[in-house]
């Protein structure tokens, strides 16, 4: 684990050893640690994932199991002000054929807002209060371009008219505490895609939202991205949403990677007891579903005393079908199990195979 | 069933009083023409200038031992009912019942002994649990204010409850704060059952939790329904754990109830169209699904303001059906099929309430746009009858002939709709009838009430021809959207008229 180097390679400088790889976004193995007073807090243990443009990558799980992190990672902000001290970071993110770890700060600046861009949760603590929408939106434009205000201000208007605000030129002056939830989500992507991002991160864009009001916004990503071209990474708990609108899927547990695939595939062959678990716990709206949940006992690991062996032994309903007690010592790698479809986990494909067919599917 | 009719609503309180446990015996809570309207003030003397009007006239009513389901939008109100029917809010007006006895007016003090029955889960398992006590005491604390002394102690009693919640019993001294969001939760619950309770009030109880820890909670209150012969209401805004949990299920939309169904038939037939838009817009876990999106409905807007809602149907500004009755009268909650009421002019899946009005709303053209065709099936296009395009056709001419024979037409439509609801009239009067009948109608909607639901199914057959007519006349209606402005002006002389004729 190499503690952050603040004078590290500069951007699209790649060190020694490491390749830029083809892939738009490349994150090879990334770590992302806290050391507190309790102990280290591993967010981000190893995680490794590509994206090109055009896909919408989903990564899920439950709070705590590191998905915000990687976003955040990603877009570098762990390491401003006083946080950047209280992080250690290691691994390789590649946009572009630029490696990000490892790049000065001001490198670093200089693509956050233009190449990728952030969707945040909660709009309303994500938008300045004091400031008219416009504005914000205004500002992160001059930013990266060297234009009038006027400029800017008519490319704000024109960016809220297409996220599908109504009658923009008006409300380009409100403050975000006039605009409704859905309204200030719209305005948010506005801002986020004011530069024409090619990587657009969304952390939980909709989880705040009715539902109604998700629907618009998930088929607003989804036509932008059409016109824009962009990549798409997705965070998210809602396998519903992942469904809707993931090409692939990173399913997150304790830090780590425990399944990864295209969503196809992960729905409908999903390797991981955890994953089954997700799906088991999820009230279907589209069926009479069997009596009962299938619930995922227990509750998420502490990240600082993660638990050795697999991560998610100790509520793993499977742990003892490998033998000689492999699952509680040895951690699982990441394995092949199709093209393209990775699963970290001890039990062997037929045990998988047969759980899955015999025991889970049916009462999904 | 009847409960919403206005003749009923008098007799009730003593019936219920009376002969309780013999008509009544199954309900536990009745609620009727529940409001609550939160003041807005203005200026030094703080005038009131106008209200939320959060809860707007609700009736429904909760058997012993079933789940009621709530959903709608954030800001439909129905978390304000849910603190209104356990009374932690006083109501503006309506009526609450509770095992028979009408607990709306009850001081705090007559209250009490009645919250041993009503208890509350609420929403966000870290504000609810006060942080500087301990698990005992919070848990505690429903023995200790009623005085009540169980079996084997206090102590023993909490524990046994921890356990029963999923908790370990040596969690009695600890703070919430070492608790997770699901183990909070639990603690709520536990507290909430601690006196035994009839009614279980629960405010999106597994909304702040994650999927996995969400099904944990789902099971156990599943189980201590089981077990404990509970009753609950649940609020949620999620339809899927909804859809999982309860028997009954009531669509809120700015603080009215717009369907109360059992649970397979709102899943399986909504009829009213926020119901169905709701539904559909609720992603479903399965990528093979995708290509369905031409299901979804996608609802334009927000939700209006509820100091403000809009008149007659509060959802005709977002929906794809609503016509000028839809802005002028408002529906009533009907119960169009056994267990399913629904409070709709057009609604899905169903006959039409008001088929002699056909011409869209403008806001209904633009909303259907975002409908499709697959949904629209049986939709706004076929909502245009034979009449529009004779109405088309000769416009002016129809308006100032109605207006003169509007005497008779609108006496006859008037008869003629508070005797069949006005399903039928626009049949027997005929094309020419069709503006006055929709003048009519509104007049009539009252008393029209109880024959449409009477005459439910029977309006099938009216329904059908004007929809076969449709199909011929095509779209020739579109013209309808000038028209209907230039008949607004045509209506409201012959409205006049009317008056005129009726003074």
């Amino acid at each position: 684990m190499t503690e952050l180097s603040k004078t590290g390679a500069a951007v699209g400088e790649p060190t020694s050893g490491r390749q830029a790889p083809e892939a738009f976004l490349e994150v090879r193995d990334l770590k992302v640690h806290f050391p507190t007073d309790d102990g280290v807090v591993k967010s981000v243990d190893g995680v490794s994932f590509s994206l090109e443009k055009g896909q919408t990558l989903a990564i899920v799980g439950e709070s705590g199991s590191g998905k915000s992190v990687t976003s955040l990672a990603i877009m570098g902000l762990h390491r401003l002000g006083t946080r950047g001290k209280n992080v250690r970071m290691s691994g390789e993110i590649w946009l572009d054929g630029k490696e990000l770890v490892n790049a000065a700060p001001d490198e670093v600046r200089k693509l956050r807002g233009r190449e990728m861009a952030m969707i945040f949760q909660d709009p309303l603590s994500a938008m300045h209060p004091y400031y008219k929408i416009g504005d914000q939106i205004v500002e992160a434009y001059r930013v990266h371009h060297d234009v009038s205000k006027k400029v800017a201000r008519k490319r704000a208007i024109e960016m809220l008219d297409r996220v599908g605000i109504p009658e923009p030129a008006k409300r380009v002056d409100g403050y975000p505490h006039e605009f409704s939830g859905g309204m200030r989500q719209r305005a948010m992507i506005a801002m986020a895609l004011v530069n024409n991002p090619e990587l657009l991160i969304a952390d939980e864009p909709t989880t705040a939202l009715d539902v109604t009001v998700q629907a618009q916004i998930l088929d607003l990503i989804r036509d932008l991205q059409k016109e824009f071209g962009s990549a798409v990474i997705m965070i998210t708990h809602d396998l519903g949403v992942v469904a809707e609108i993931a090409d692939d899927v990173l399913v997150m547990y304790g830090g780590r990677c425990v399944e990864r695939g295209p969503a196809g595939e992960v729905f409908e062959q999903p390797q991981h007891p955890y994953t089954w678990g997700l799906l088991g716990s999820m009230p279907r709206i589209d069926r009479e579903t069997s009596e009962r949940l299938i619930p995922v006992k227990g509750s998420p690991p502490s990240l600082i005393n993660v638990p050795s062996g697999c991560a998610f032994n100790p509520r793993c309903p499977y742990a003892d079908i490998p033998k000689g007690n492999v699952t509680r010592t040895v951690r699982p790698e990441l394995e092949q199990v199709s093209t393209g479809h990775w699963s970290a986990c001890h039990l062997s494909a037929e045990d998988r195979q047969r759980i899955w067919t015999e025991e889970i599917a049916p009462k999904l | 069933m009847s409960e919403t009719k206005k003749t009923d609503e008098a007799v009730i309180p003593q019936q219920a009083s009376a002969a309780e446990g013999s008509a009544d015996r199954e309900v536990l809570l009745k609620v009727e023409g529940l409001t609550k309207h939160f003041p807005i003030k203005k200026g030094i003397l703080q005038r009131q200038v106008g209200a939320v009007k959060a809860v707007d006239g609700i009736d429904f009513e909760v058997r012993k031992g079933e789940t009621l389901g709530v959903v709608g939008e954030s800001g439909c109100g129905k978390s304000t009912m849910g603190r209104v029917i356990t009374r932690l809010q006083d109501p503006t007006g309506g009526q609450i019942t509770f095992e028979g006895r009408d607990i709306t007016r009850l001081s705090t003090g007559q209250m009490r002994p009645l919250r041993r029955d009503i208890q509350m889960i609420f929403q966000d398992p870290y504000g609810s649990l006060n942080p500087r006590h301990t698990i005992g005491s919070i848990v505690s604390a429903p023995f200790r204010l009623q005085g009540v002394e169980p079996e084997g102690g206090v102590k023993k009693e909490v524990q046994r409850l921890l356990e029963l919640v999923g908790l370990s019993p040596e969690h009695y001294n600890r703070y919430p704060h070492e608790f997770s969001g699901g183990q909070r939760q639990r603690i709520g619950i536990a507290r909430a059952l601690a006196l035994k309770p009839k009614l279980v009030v629960a405010d999106e109880p597994v909304s702040a939790l994650d999927v996995s820890i969400q099904a944990q909670v789902v099971n156990l209150m599943d189980d201590l329904q089981q077990e404990l012969g509970l009753t609950y209401v649940i609020i949620a805004h999620d339809l899927s754990v909804v859809r999982h949990v309860s028997d009954r299920i009531a669509v809120m939309y700015l603080g009215k109830i717009v369907e109360l169904a059992d649970r397979t038939s709102l899943y399986e037939r909504p009829m009213h169209p926020y119901t169905k838009a709701l539904m559909s817009a609720v992603p479903v876990p399965d990528p093979k699904r995708r290509g369905a999106k031409s299901e979804r409905i996608l609802l334009r807007g927000d939700v209006p303001s509820p100091i403000a809602p809009p008149s007659g149907c509060r959802f005709h500004t977002r929906c794809w059906k609503a016509t000028e009755i839809c802005k002028t009268t408002e529906p009533q909650l009907v119960e169009l099929t056994p267990g399913q009421r629904v409070a709709c002019h057009h609604p899905e899946n169903f006959a039409d309430q008001a088929p002699q009005d056909t011409v869209l709303l403008s806001a209904a053209k633009k909303a259907s746009e975002l409908v499709p065709d697959a949904v629209a099936g049986g939709g706004p296009v076929e909502k245009e009858p034979a009449a529009t395009d004779k109405a088309a056709a000769s416009e002016e001419a129809a308006a100032s002939e109605e207006a003169a024979a509007s005497e008779e037409a609108a006496a006859s439509g008037k008869a003629e709709a508070s005797a069949a609801g006005g399903a039928a009239s626009a049949e027997k009067t005929g094309p020419g009838a069709k503006v006055s009948t929709e003048k009519a109608a509104p007049a009539a909607e009252d008393a029209a009430e109880a024959p449409a639901a009477g005459t439910g199914a029977g309006a099938d057959a009216p329904s059908g021809e004007p929809e076969a007519a449709a199909e011929e006349t095509g779209r020739q209606a579109e013209a309808g959207d000038q028209e209907s402005a230039e008949a607004e002006s045509g209506e409201s002389a012959e409205a006049e008229s009317q008056e005129s004729t009726d003074k």
